[in-house]
């Protein structure tokens, strides 16, 4: 993503934000601001209460405490103004399959108040943005997954909101219709709109200015991308072995090795030594002497996945199912 | 042809002479029409006995379809396939009784505690009393789920459903699972840890037949094959179809504007492919160096800020996106 417009403006400023379901609190205290025009990534474990925050901030679910301004206005005093300013596409969006992808967008479009006379133009413009067009005449069900998450995303985009929030939009998606989603929302960020995004694919995640890192219901680190992978204590370094398996056990007797991760057929190890060569040399040896062709040892650079499994306490918190706490209302 | 006199001893769909002892599946010419519709067109395959088989596919090709087939809950309209021996038209039954299955949708009761859920399977399975003690407390040991055995499904963690979904679908000890996106949108330490059990399965001699999205996942496979619009267009193991791109030169190109720069590249001459990988910008250059040399410049004098340009091997990601370009389509 471009650099997001320094206009000192706030699409966002999160205070205090709580909501407890019962005995569990989903979302605790959390306290956050977002400049207006930034791609911002929401990154965290199952159950880390991602989607309560976000339907906090999209204002179908009420907060036990705290507040969130968007653009200004309160989520919990002055829901009516900030409503018309957002569009959330939530886990569970679901289109009308017996209808057109054309009708879908009309029915969204009357669903959140478009003037009459600008809803054909909307809907055409959405409709080749989204690449869409050739099939606005084809029902929603017989649409590809890929292609039912750009209609969806047309869907929420009907209302021009200035901000969005969207809860896991390409879960299941394959790699290609991925990329064509975040090619749109590129072109989303290049308007200024401001995109709230949370996110289970780090690749993802490397896209969007900035990210924060949420585990048991608070954001435990902020930064960009780069910030984010420049935290992981240690270096990475990438094994290529004819077996990479039977290396695991072998790499783990060293100190210096702190964890091992499978990428692909190779391993990318965090090890906490100087960047010498030396660690580089005796894992070599090790491996070579264990009985195993080494094609490589190499230092590497850290990416993201690294700095989830490193900077992420893992507990196996149980979910919270704020599905329980209300229905879902577009509207 | 199925003989209409006999409807109770439907005929094989595979000749034997197609099937070796050492082949858990085998597809042989296997069609399924929905009307005028073919979800798969015509498709041969074999899986071996102990490989880890990954089916990839983009959203909507046929893989689901492929799947319900060769678990024997739907019939095949043309062609079919030999699952453990056993006939899918013939003898769906004990293809059912043969194999494990779990989806990308838990396949667990949610109102039923840890226990219920594991006895339900076994019931399903008739397992006697004395195996299912046996099962039960290596499940329980397996999905690290001791001391919940009380708890209800619903509330326990997405990595712990998963888990116990990977424990009822094997309780009856399946020699073959079909695993249709079991990891679709679990965050990436989750992830890992489920490969684990999958790999001690695997160890174990049993053969895995897994779709996914997730690449990295993809090249824990044995061996792979690609479906697109219902038909096979590329299967080996992933050395293989990473090597058809084996002739091309892929740059990574880090620039301040990543899709800007994907735009100004996109139907240039030299370029054959331009797609983002994460913050990323690959370009697949092909066998012409001068696009390789000219690429820094190119992008600088359009206004672009390169930070670096690397040659890198393509990832099984690269090649998924080739392939689906390959056919002249978008996902």
């Amino acid at each position: 993503m471009t650099e997001a417009p320094h206009t000192g403006e706030l699409a966002l400023d999160i205070r205090g934000l709580t909501r407890r379901f019962r005995e569990v609190t989903a979302v605790d205290d959390v306290t956050l601001t977002i400049p207006r025009g930034e791609v911002f990534g929401l990154v965290g474990p199952d159950g880390a209460g991602k989607s309560s925050l976000i339907r906090m901030l999209a204002t179908v679910l009420a907060p036990t405490s705290g507040d969130a301004l968007v653009f200004g206005r309160s989520v919990v005093k002055e829901a009516h103004a900030v409503k018309p300013r957002i569009g959330y596409m939530s886990q569970a969006f679901s289109l009308y399959g017996d209808l057109t992808v054309r009708e879908n967008l009309d029915f969204f479009a009357e669903l959140r108040g478009v003037p009459r006379r600008e809803m054909a133009a909307r809907a055409e413009r959405l409709l080749e943005f989204s690449g869409l067009t050739e099939f606005q005449k084809r029902q929603a069900q017989f649409l590809s997954g890929g292609m039912k998450q750009k209609l969806a995303l047309a869907a929420t985009l009907i209302s021009e909101p200035d901000m969005l929030f969207l809860d896991e939009p390409t879960t299941g998606v394959d790699p290609v219709s991925r990329r064509e989603f975040w090619r749109i929302i590129a072109g989303l960020h290049r308007q200024g709109i401001t995109v709230f995004v949370a996110t289970p694919y780090m690749d993802e995640a490397d896209r969007c200015n900035e990210i924060a890192f949420m585990a048991q219901g608070r954001i435990i680190l902020r930064d960009t991308p780069t910030g984010m992978k420049k935290r992981v204590p240690g270096r990475v370094v990438e094994i290529a072995v004819s077996d990479y398996r039977a290396a695991m056990p072998v790499l783990k007797r060293l100190s210096y090795v702190r964890s091992i991760e499978v990428s692909g057929e190779m391993l990318r190890t965090l090890v906490d030594c100087e960047d010498d060569g030396a660690c580089e040399g005796e894992m070599r040896a090790l491996l070579s002497s264990s009985g195993l062709v080494v094609e490589h040892v190499r230092p590497t650079a850290t990416d993201l996945e690294m700095a989830f499994a490193t900077l992420i306490p893992s507990v196996d918190l149980p979910e919270r199912d704020d599905r329980a706490a209300g229905p879902e209302v577009p509207e | 042809m199925r003989m209409p006199w006999n409807p109770q001893q439907p005929e094989s769909c595979v000749p034997d002479s197609l099937v070796h002892s050492d082949d858990a599946i085998v597809v042989s010419g296997m069609r399924k029409s929905f009307g005028d519709f073919a979800a798969v067109d015509g498709i041969d395959f074999t899986v071996k006995k102990g490989e880890i088989f990954g089916f990839l596919g983009p959203n909507g090709s046929g893989k689901t379809t492929t799947i319900r087939m060769l678990c024997g809950v739907i019939e095949p309209t043309g062609g079919g396939a030999r699952v453990m021996g056993y006939d899918i038209c013939s003898q769906a039954e004990l293809v059912r009784a043969n194999i494990g299955y779990m989806s990308q949708k838990f396949s667990l009761f949610q109102d039923l505690t840890v226990d219920e859920n594991l006895k339900f399977y076994a019931g399903i399975y008739g397992l006697s009393a004395a195996k299912f003690a046996e099962r039960r407390g290596y499940i329980l040991e397996m999905a690290d789920l001791r001391g919940r055995e009380k708890e209800l499904t619903g509330n326990l963690s997405v990595g712990w459903k998963q888990r116990l979904a990977l424990g009822c679908a094997t309780i009856h000890e399946p020699r073959l699972i079909f695993l249709d996106e079991p990891t679709s949108g679990v965050d990436p330490t989750a992830r890992r840890h489920f490969w684990e059990l999958l790999n001690e399965l695997a160890a174990g001699g049993v053969t895995l037949f897994v779709t996914t999205h997730y690449m990295d996942e993809a090249t824990h496979c044995n061996r792979l094959a690609f479906i697109y619009r219902g038909r096979i267009i590329a299967a080996g193991t992933p050395h293989e179809i990473k090597d058809e791109l084996a002739r091309d030169t892929i740059l990574q190109v880090e620039v301040a504007d990543g899709e800007g720069a994907l735009a100004a590249l996109e139907g240039e001459p030299g370029i054959k492919e331009a797609y983002m990988q994460g913050a990323m910008l690959h370009v697949n250059v092909g066998e012409r160096s001068a696009a390789e040399a000219d690429l820094p410049s190119r992008l600088g004098s359009a206004g672009f800020r390169v930070l670096g340009t690397d040659r890198v091997e393509p990832t099984l990601e690269d090649a998924f996106v080739h392939l689906v370009g390959k056919q002249g389509g978008r996902a």
